[in-house]
């Protein structure tokens, strides 16, 4: 399944929070879509998602300073 | 992962300010992937109180006459320029201005991410209250039991 989470208008700590829960809610090898501006959760929701062992399997520009990064949920 | 990543953090403020920092280290840390545990004690339970509000929780005079001085939730006054409790609600009305995570937002997350909320058994005696009187409490502590619990991990007093 195919999920998606903008999270362009959060600001720390709710970046990491939005995307932890919303890959909590998903089952397992689902793929979840997460819209983000650069600069800190650009550079920190991809790692700490690897970190909690889901896979990022692509991080593109939609636009500007919006980028989209796509994970599957381990 | 292979390591268990852990912080700890003693909640001993009843201070708006410092609420929100001990909310914002608790969710964000949890949300990637830390064992979080805070442990109320004192001011510090005016957060978790049920009671929002001043009232006259606490078996005894003295300790319902306390309770009513501390307040609640309600009542948690900004460190500093606190301008007789107006100033937290103009934070509160400028965070959410802002988009920026208020301090019930925060407890929430904390609570949905599985944080550990714990209190000091001793300010709790003090207090004349026990644990239904606070949200989300699992469980009364010592000074020992909490080493145990927070061994190997961060340690930060608010």
């Amino acid at each position: 399944m195919k999920h998606e989470l903008d999270i362009t208008k959060e600001h720390c700590p709710m970046t990491f929070v939005k995307t932890r829960l919303k890959l909590d809610s998903l089952q397992s090898g689902d793929i979840l879509t997460v819209r983000l501006n650069e600069g800190e959760p650009l550079e920190n929701v991809p790692r700490t998602v690897e970190e909690l062992g889901h896979k990022v399997l692509n991080i593109s520009n939609i636009e500007g300073s919006v980028f989209a990064i796509e994970i599957q949920k381990a | 992962m292979s390591e268990t990543k852990k912080l700890s953090l003693i909640c001993f403020s009843g201070d708006f300010d410092k609420a929100i920092a001990t909310f914002t280290l608790a969710s964000g840390a949890a949300a990637v992937g830390y064992g979080v545990n805070i442990f109320f004690t004192f001011w510090g339970y005016n957060i978790v109180k049920k009671a929002k509000g001043r009232g006259f929780q606490g078996t005894g005079f003295l300790a319902k006459l306390f309770n009513f001085l501390m307040g609640g939730f309600n009542n948690l006054p900004l460190s500093r320029l606190n301008f007789l409790g107006l100033s937290p609600l103009l934070m509160t009305y400028m965070m959410k201005k802002q988009n920026v995570a208020t301090l019930t937002e925060l407890i929430d997350a904390s609570v949905a991410l599985g944080v550990n909320f714990y209190g000091c058994e001793m300010s709790m005696v003090i207090l004349g209250t026990d644990l239904a009187d606070y949200i989300q409490l699992k469980e009364q502590l010592g000074v020992t039991k909490f080493l145990q619990i927070a061994q190997g991990g961060q340690v930060l007093f608010i």
